[in-house]
């Protein structure tokens, strides 16, 4: 007991949690705004590892950190246009799409980096982004240091959280996009055109996604590695269920998640061997499914999550 | 004099569309006036969703022109193909299936569309004013922030209709707006509609049902295959020329025909069947069938009659009460047991439920008795013999369809209910479960229906007669009962109850509703 309470007053814990929290949070919400358009974007761990690497890449070539996120954002959009030219232009499956575009971005990050770098036997690191203490409000004790000094990627993905809830529940195009998520027939017969909406709003959900996985290299990690991103986008999709499509709840699931995982890194330490170590790696997966079983039963999910839309068919 | 010389709003003038070889619409001529109700009559393929498909440039029209009144009042041509247009120019519409996003809000249903997509803010204090100026005009009443959902079905009608007049229609399409609605919900709609055309709003009534479009309308255009064959001023006209315009000949609708009832066939005692997420979708049922004797089940959809007919065709196990049929306790749930125990089933949903629309119409035809001795030796399918046996289905119920090998889906929801209806009938079953059996068919495959019902009725069958038509149940039905949110009511004599009586407890609202 005496461990834990160690545990949660330690100021590097609360910092972990909250850093391990950020590309949650990106991932969540992209894959958040696809499905309120009623897209299932199984790409996202794809579109994680390529954000990852163009990013990491780029700020390699000497584009500059932000020069770095750009490319990185763009390149996830290209593959959401690929994701949305298929399921929403096609109409075809989104869960066999969303696995093929996982495999073929992932594929083309790793090739990428191949190709470049075809000699190097640990990757090169780069100057990440470093942390920024925000005056005054980084002085509160455990919660100042935790949200007010990280690095501008975290803060981007707190504002981030913000415009999104506000562009869907309080502008008119967050109400189409719920609309086409919803009932997409009800939408096109108000004149609005369900392919654009669809496609536009997968289109930037992949560009979160793909700054989620940017953060990875560029705030993290410093460098690329294959298999980095680990199921990160998976936990994502499992996020979105948790947060019941709420931009708020999600935020709120990526730092539970972030807590857990910090949490059971520094419980690992100070048990030590008792217990063999893959059972704490377990536990915020475990604690995840837990609250997935007990949140979601309640859930009130897009109702055209899924269906493809045709025009002119019932 | 009609109102349509005074002031055209619409005109449509020599609308011709033809579909391959089919022509849907034969060179149609129709005018619309201001503040006038146009009741547009006929059948299904008549050609009546054709016709306003090509108003909101859903369809384009080969020939012909479609022009809409402008704000000064003088016509203008519309452009062809382009909903986006008639929506400019002032046309609405209120299908039948509603076009409506369950889990938004009413307000967020209606002014989805009108603002531009890029603006920072939606405006919905300014709408929420412009709405309950709206309904207090109307008299729409609906509650603003409620998600659709949650809404009575009437409700969201009204919010349809609000959401055609906030983005100002001078015309309102309603295409069979009362097919969902109860009796009483029907007279609140006329009274709306009355006082929307007082306040100039054109309306063009799509309906099969001769006793409402008499009721609401101005004017009638009837349409059969494609063609125009008659205007008529309400006032001047009665129902039985109208039936025989929209039909081409004289229809005759048979009446009840009691017969000296028979012995009791099913049972149930408090029997409550469990729904999907909980609760109870037949809470404590009492009902007795006996031999020779239909009795009617009114109630709006979703209010439970599912789970009774699927209770009493097997489908379905009951949580509690006791259930008998042909005298015995029920204790093993299994449709396939029902079926050849002698319980007949019409399903609600003949797409869904009463046939698999990519198999042939033969194989459709045994779907219940595949393995008969008839259809099957040894496990091995005797093709010859079912198609053949199809092919005197097809004869014996006047099913219009190409052969026995063609897909079922081709056929028209007359022509499947024919089938589905024929192979019911010819196992003789002593029980027929019939679940809106003539929903969505034109008058003569309605009238073919009940026949064979009252038919069967005669040969000694007990039949569960489920329907949303209070005029189809008090026709032929010897007990009335109605359901609502899972209770049913006592089966009571048909003459014995008024519609009036009916509808309200239809609508939760009449004694007896809830008895126990």
């Amino acid at each position: 007991m005496g461990e834990v309470i160690d545990i949660l007053l330690a100021v590097s814990f609360w910092v972990a949690a909250v850093r391990i929290a950020t590309p949650l949070i990106f991932g969540t919400l992209g894959e958040l705004i696809c499905e309120r358009a009623g897209v299932l974007n199984l790409g996202i761990e794809g579109i994680f590892t390529v954000g990852a690497m163009s990013g990491w890449m780029a700020v390699y070539q000497g584009m500059g950190l932000w020069g770095g996120v750009l490319v990185a954002v763009g390149v996830g959009m290209g593959f959401g246009l690929i994701h949305a030219g298929f399921t929403v232009g096609l109409g075809v499956s989104q869960h066999v799409t969303g696995i093929g575009i996982t495999l073929l971005a992932s594929s083309a990050a790793y090739f990428t980096y191949r190709t470049v770098l075809p000699d190097v036997t640990s990757p090169p690191r780069i100057e990440p982004f470093e942390p920024i203490a925000i005056p005054l409000l980084s002085d509160i004790p455990l919660i100042g240091p935790a949200l007010f000094h990280q690095t501008a990627l975290t803060y981007l993905a707190f504002v981030s959280v913000i415009v999104t809830a506000w562009v869907l529940y309080r502008t008119p195009l967050g109400l189409a996009v719920r609309a086409v998520g919803e009932n997409p027939a009800a939408a096109e017969a108000q004149g609005i055109s369900v392919v654009a909406v669809r496609t536009g709003a997968v289109a930037v959900g992949s560009g979160f996604m793909a700054l989620g996985g940017a953060f990875l290299t560029m705030s993290a990690f410093n460098a690329f590695f294959f298999e980095m991103v680990g199921g990160r986008g998976w936990i994502c999709i499992a996020l979105v269920v948790f947060a019941s499509w709420q931009p708020a709840k999600a935020l709120l699931g990526a730092f539970l998640f972030g807590a857990f995982d910090a949490f059971q890194v520094r419980l690992q330490q100070s048990i030590g061997a008792a217990i063999p170590y893959q059972v704490f790696l377990m536990l915020p997966y475990l604690l995840s499914i837990l609250a997935l079983i007990l949140v979601s039963r309640r859930a009130a999910y897009p109702r055209a999550l899924m269906v493809p839309y045709r025009k002119g068919e019932r | 004099m009609s109102k349509v010389a005074a002031a055209p709003v619409l005109r449509l003038t020599g609308i011709t569309k033809r579909f391959g070889p089919l022509v849907a619409n034969d060179r149609v001529d129709l005018s619309l006036g201001r503040g006038e109700v146009l009741a547009l009559l006929g059948e299904n393929g008549a050609g009546k969703s054709t016709l306003m498909s090509i108003l909101f440039g859903h369809y384009t029209a080969d020939e012909g022109t479609v022009e809409v009144a402008d704000g000064a009042g003088s016509l203008k041509e519309l452009r062809h193909g382009s909903p986006a247009a008639a929506l400019e120019a002032g046309v609405g519409m209120v299908h039948q299936h509603f076009t409506l996003a369950d889990n938004l809000s009413v307000l967020d249903n209606i002014t989805l569309g009108t603002e531009g997509l890029w603006r920072a803010f939606q405006g919905r204090a300014a709408a929420r004013r412009r709405l309950k100026t709206l309904m207090d005009d109307s008299g729409l009443a609906v509650p603003l922030e409620r998600p659709v959902g949650t809404l009575s079905v009437g409700e969201q009608q009204r919010t349809e209709i609000l959401k055609a007049l906030y983005r100002g229609v001078r015309i309102l399409v309603l295409d069979e707006p009362t097919a969902v609605l109860t009796p009483q919900e029907v007279n609140q709609l006329f009274d709306t509609l009355r006082r929307l055309t007082q306040q100039g709003l054109s309306i063009i009534f799509i309906s099969h049902k001769l006793d409402e479009v008499t009721a609401i309308s101005d004017r009638v255009a009837i349409l059969r295959a494609g063609k125009l064959v008659g205007e008529r001023e309400t006032k001047a006209v009665d129902r039985g020329e109208l039936a025989e315009l929209m039909v081409g000949r004289p229809v005759e609708l048979h009446g009840r025909d009691p017969q000296p009832r028979g012995v009791e066939v099913a049972r149930l005692a408090k029997v409550s069947v469990p729904g999907p997420r909980g609760g109870m979708d037949l809470k404590s049922a009492d009902l007795a069938l006996f031999e020779r004797e239909i009795v009617g089940i009114a109630g709006v959809s979703g209010n439970g009659q599912g789970a009774l007919a699927a209770l009493l065709s097997g489908l379905a196990q009951p949580s509690g009460g006791s259930f008998s049929l042909f005298g015995n306790t029920v204790t093993r749930f299994d449709a396939g047991a029902f079926v050849a125990g002698g319980v007949g089933r019409i399903p609600e949903d003949r797409h869904r439920d009463g046939t698999v629309g990519d198999m042939t119409v033969w194989e459709n035809a045994i779907l219940e008795t595949y393995r008969d001795g008839a259809n099957q030796r040894a496990g091995w399918m005797r093709i010859g013999a079912a198609r053949d046996h199809a092919k005197g289905l097809i004869d014996a119920f006047d099913v219009r369809c190409p052969g026995p090998d063609a897909p079922i889906r081709l056929l028209s929801g007359g022509n499947m209910q024919k089938l589905i209806i024929g192979r019911v009938l010819e196992n003789r079953p002593r029980l027929i479960v019939a679940n809106q059996p003539t929903r969505g068919l034109d008058i003569g495959a309605v009238a073919f229906v009940q026949d064979r019902l009252l038919e069967a009725k005669r040969a000694g069958a007990a039949i569960l007669l489920i329907s949303e038509d209070l005029d189809e149940l008090f026709q032929i039905a010897d007990r009335l009962a109605v359901i609502h949110s899972g209770h049913l009511s006592e089966a009571r004599p048909a003459e014995d109850l008024t519609k009036r009586q009916v509808g309200l407890m239809m609508a939760g609202e009449g004694q007896g509703a809830h008895a126990a």
